[in-house]
């Protein structure tokens, strides 16, 4: 397979970045679309024609949230439940024009080509994001009987990657569907409900801070999140907040 | 240099109450004074970080990474064993040593075995504290499933992703710390240099590192009282593997140079059930879940000419008649079948592919059969069990697993060798400590599914807490480390020496050219099987490619920038180093035991055969400068609690 590819240079968070357009040839449709940016740098370094483009990337199966390629208009390009690097060419149509950009946030700011900054996710997390439990001295594990139901909707919530495609693809850039999945694994647990009303406070405190939007309702983070996280999850942040605010011991 | 191991005096199950009971402590005031580096914030560093930070200590950690979270414990997929016994089946702290003893064939240190398993209980009762979802029945109470060596049910879960729940868990902890104070993050930095600093009396002790910034390129200098690496293990030596494409030995090779020995790295676990290679342009091989094997069935064509038809696309499974399926595992190990250990089954399928029954268009894969699972139990239940794996099996190959069956194939999975440590997890470097992965303790020569975890947790929540202090109890008056000092001038200007070699060199070939010919090699000569005649050709295979690397390699771009091929070439570099090591050891590990098959010594029926009267040793290596052999130092395993017996997956 060939493509025209059209790809976001940047050289650093200062500089004027712009779009640069290569060619790849004989591509086989069962190469990641990783790998057919691989076989791009080497092309490009091989042939001095430009320094490698480059792009976030670690465990190549979908899991550590590090890839997160907007292709094409869309979060990981046009396959559903799938991070960039799961998506195969076979996706695509021999001779395509791809569109390749980082994740536009004003909170993820570009590092270089298509890396951002992501640093903000952990810093809302640092604020308060776990549960505040110190190494040892904790009650035996069968000690406290979680319903199933709990536990499963916690692990549904918990199964986020942290990778971004939900601001990515939010208009308002709104970090809305992250934060609501941590509280709301957090809150559905009994170990995570004695600091449920301190911990939304100071997460979306942080958040707002850090200059994510507020959010859109167009639900397109859920629609984009390669681990399909549910928008309920807003819904219970939504509500853990109107809590800490009015009902809670805890002045926010 | 005598190897002193340090395990301590009493009885097996004594020994860690002793051993905590004698040792030294730092009183909290005291805490405050002393700075500890933690390089890695996988499931170890991430623990030991947050764990040493809750106690006080300054730390500073360290991850390649843009964030702590995105470490490669992340991607673990099965589970975690502990001793609970909450299934009433049988377990206890000696079942669970016992039967990681074995599953390690014999190769492990017993003392250190022991205080995993006697520890393992309390990793899940910190990780239910954390709010790690762990899989639970319906009183609520936590579910366990079986995994490969064990007849219990001992493996907690958190659906497929029991690794990226536990890492999340730590993360939590450690993302704590840091907004207490106690824990500062340097992500997107790679140790480059190791700092040795003679104390008062002349010893020479680990007292900082040197790091890249990987975002700025600029080199960093940071100093503490003790420094622990935590980065994981060596696999991607071999280019293609289940690690993730960062993940790297340089850290851990760095403290070798320095003068940390490292042991047994011939001992690398090659799992059976990876998605098969598919092309030259491939970057990794993703792993199918050892839990597969309880439901699928492994097989491949009884003639040759059915599986020749199978790579030809003539054929597909569906036409090969029941009676014409050889389910190999089965017939060869009627006890265990399809769940014998790891290396066993590996090494079978190998020896299927290479006598010509291999399926798929490389003929270098076998089925894994879900048609009797789905059959018995109904697609909705094998969907309930496995569905993740099958919908990310179904998005990488195109073919649904459910109509057709699974191909699969060994790729490497995890590395049972590492630095050297003692029992204290201090390596043979004063104040430098090594856990998880990265060191060699407990896996011995092979490890068990769904125990990587619990080690990592282990040595970071339960083990350096308490040894680190005991190393640090006489640091308290040494103060701060300075940085503007010779060792860290020198420790820098060693690294950019080698970064400006690299990037002066403006070569014709990416440094990607020159793993993915090392991993050939390393595959071909250093793999599932080895012999004397394959490894000293790879030796001089390696030495040749190394050359060539050296003189054209080209690394683009400037040297402080953000630069992935300038940390790809430098990483690479350290692989060549040690790939000749494992190699080495490959060499002179003359027997067969769990990872390490030398076609030399095998049984009449092809099982690995072991020579325990002249190989039940740790061999640790000293590092003697570029290209020079190293020197060999033996550590004797004394097995004074265990009965030493012949692995037997037969009957």
């Amino acid at each position: 397979m060939n493509f025209t590819l059209h790809i976001w240079r940047q050289e650093n968070a200062t500089a004027k970045g712009r779009f640069e357009t290569y060619k790849v040839e004989n591509i086989s449709p069962d190469c990641s679309f990783l790998e057919m940016l691989d076989i791009l740098n080497e092309q490009l370094t091989n042939d001095h024609i430009a320094h490698p483009v480059c792009f976030d990337n670690d465990c190549r199966e979908g899991i550590c949230g590090m890839c997160g390629l907007y292709i094409n208009g869309r979060p990981h390009g046009n396959d559903d439940g799938v991070t960039t690097c799961q998506l195969h060419m076979r996706k695509f149509d021999d001779g395509d024009e791809i569109w390749i950009e980082p994740w536009r946030a004003k909170a993820f700011p570009v590092i270089c080509d298509l890396v951002v900054d992501r640093s903000a996710f952990d810093k809302i997390i640092q604020a308060g994001g776990y549960i505040s439990v110190t190494t040892g001295g904790v009650p035996d594990a069968n000690s406290i009987p979680v319903p199933k139901r709990m536990a499963d909707m916690a692990m549904d919530a918990a199964e986020c990657i942290g990778c971004g495609a939900c601001v990515a693809a939010c208009k308002n850039a709104s970090a809305m569907l992250f934060v609501g999945a941590k509280v709301a694994h957090l809150a559905l647990l009994p170990q995570g409900q004695i600091e449920s009303q301190e911990r939304v406070q100071k997460m979306i405190c942080k958040m707002d801070e850090l200059g994510f939007g507020g959010c859109s309702n167009t639900y397109a983070c859920e629609a984009e999140c390669p681990k399909q996280i549910k928008r309920q999850n807003i819904a219970k942040l939504n509500r853990q907040w109107i809590g800490s605010i009015f009902g809670g011991n805890h002045k926010g | 240099m005598k190897l002193d191991s340090k395990i301590p005096q009493g009885p097996l199950s004594e020994k860690w109450t002793n051993y905590k009971i004698n040792q030294k402590l730092v009183n909290p005031a005291n805490k405050r004074k002393l700075n500890i580096i933690v390089v890695g914030t996988g499931l170890a560093g991430a623990s030991a970080a947050a764990s040493l930070g809750a106690l006080g200590f300054n730390v500073d950690t360290f991850c390649i990474q843009d964030s702590p979270r995105r470490a490669h414990s992340i991607a673990a997929q099965g589970g975690i064993n502990a001793a609970k016994n909450y299934q009433n089946d049988g377990d206890s702290v000696e079942r669970l040593f016992r039967d990681t003893i074995k599953g390690g064939d014999y190769r492990a240190r017993e003392a250190n075995v022991y205080r995993l398993a006697e520890v393992s209980g309390d990793i899940i009762d910190q990780c239910v504290a954390q709010g790690v979802p762990f899989a639970r029945d319906y009183s609520g109470l936590l579910d366990n499933r079986s995994f490969g060596g064990a007849q219990v049910s001992r493996t907690f879960y958190a659906r497929g992703q029991t690794g990226q729940q536990l890492l999340l868990g730590a993360y939590g902890a450690l993302s704590r710390e840091i907004n207490r104070g106690t824990v500062k993050l340097h992500a997107r930095c790679e140790m480059e240099e190791l700092v040795l600093v003679n104390d008062s009396e002349g010893k020479l002790r680990a007292r900082g590192i040197i790091v890249r910034n990987l975002v700025t390129g600029k080199l960093e200098r940071y100093s503490a009282h003790a420094v622990v690496i935590a980065t994981g293990g060596y696999g991607n030596v071999y280019y293609l593997s289940t690690n993730a494409m960062n993940s790297n030995v340089s850290a851990a090779w760095i403290c070798h140079r320095k003068g940390a020995l490292f042991a047994n790295p011939c001992y690398v676990q090659i799992h059976p059930t990876c998605i098969p290679v598919h092309g030259d342009y491939q970057s990794k091989l993703t792993l199918m879940s050892e839990s597969l094997r309880n439901d699928g069935r492994i097989w491949v064509p009884k003639k040759k000419e059915d599986a020749e038809a199978i790579r030809n696309g003539r054929k597909t499974a569906f036409d090969i008649a029941e009676e014409d399926r050889d389910y190999y595992l089965e017939r060869r190990y009627p006890a265990f079948g399809n769940l014998v250990p790891r290396d066993v089954a590996s090494r079978a399928a190998k020896e299927r592919c290479d006598a010509g029954y291999g399926v798929g268009p490389t003929g270098l894969a076998v089925f894994l059969d879900f048609k009797d699972a789905i059959e018995r139990l109904g697609r909705d239940v094998v969907e309930q069990k496995y569905g993740n794996l099958f919908q990310m099996y179904h998005k990488i190959t195109d073919k649904d697993p459910y109509e057709t069956p699974m191909m699969i194939y060994p790729a490497v999975h995890y590395t049972m060798g590492g630095l050297w440590v003692d029992y204290e997890l201090q390596t043979t470097v004063p104040g430098l400590f090594a856990a998880g992965e990265a060191n060699f303790s407990d896996h011995g020569a092979n490890r068990l599914g769904a125990s990587a975890l619990m080690q990592g947790l282990a040595d970071g929540y339960f083990v350096l807490p308490y040894t680190l202090q005991n190393y640090l109890a006489d640091q308290i008056t040494v103060g701060k480390i300075p940085i503007n000092t010779p060792e860290f001038d020198e420790a820098e200007k060693a690294v950019r020496d080698r970064e400006e070699r690299l990037l002066n060199n403006k070569g014709d070939k990416t440094v990607d050219y020159y793993h993915k010919k090392l991993g050939h090699i390393m595959w071909e000569y250093v793999g599932m099987s080895r012999d004397e005649k394959g490894l000293t050709k790879a030796k001089a295979m390696i030495d040749e490619l190394e050359d060539e690397f050296w003189h054209h390699v080209n690394v683009p771009g400037d040297i402080e920038s953000f630069n992935p091929e300038m940390e790809k070439a430098m990483r690479l570099a350290d692989y060549f180093e040690l790939a000749r090591l494992i190699t080495t050891d490959a060499l002179h590990r003359k027997e067969s035991c769990g990872g390490h098959f030398r076609t030399e010594s095998q049984t009449d029926d092809g099982e690995t055969k072991r020579d325990d009267e002249n190989f039940m040793y740790v061999a640790a290596w000293e590092y003697q400068g570029h290209k020079q052999p190293e020197t060999l130092y033996k550590e004797d395993l004394n097995y004074e609690h265990i009965k030493i017996a012949t692995r037997n997956y037969k009957n």
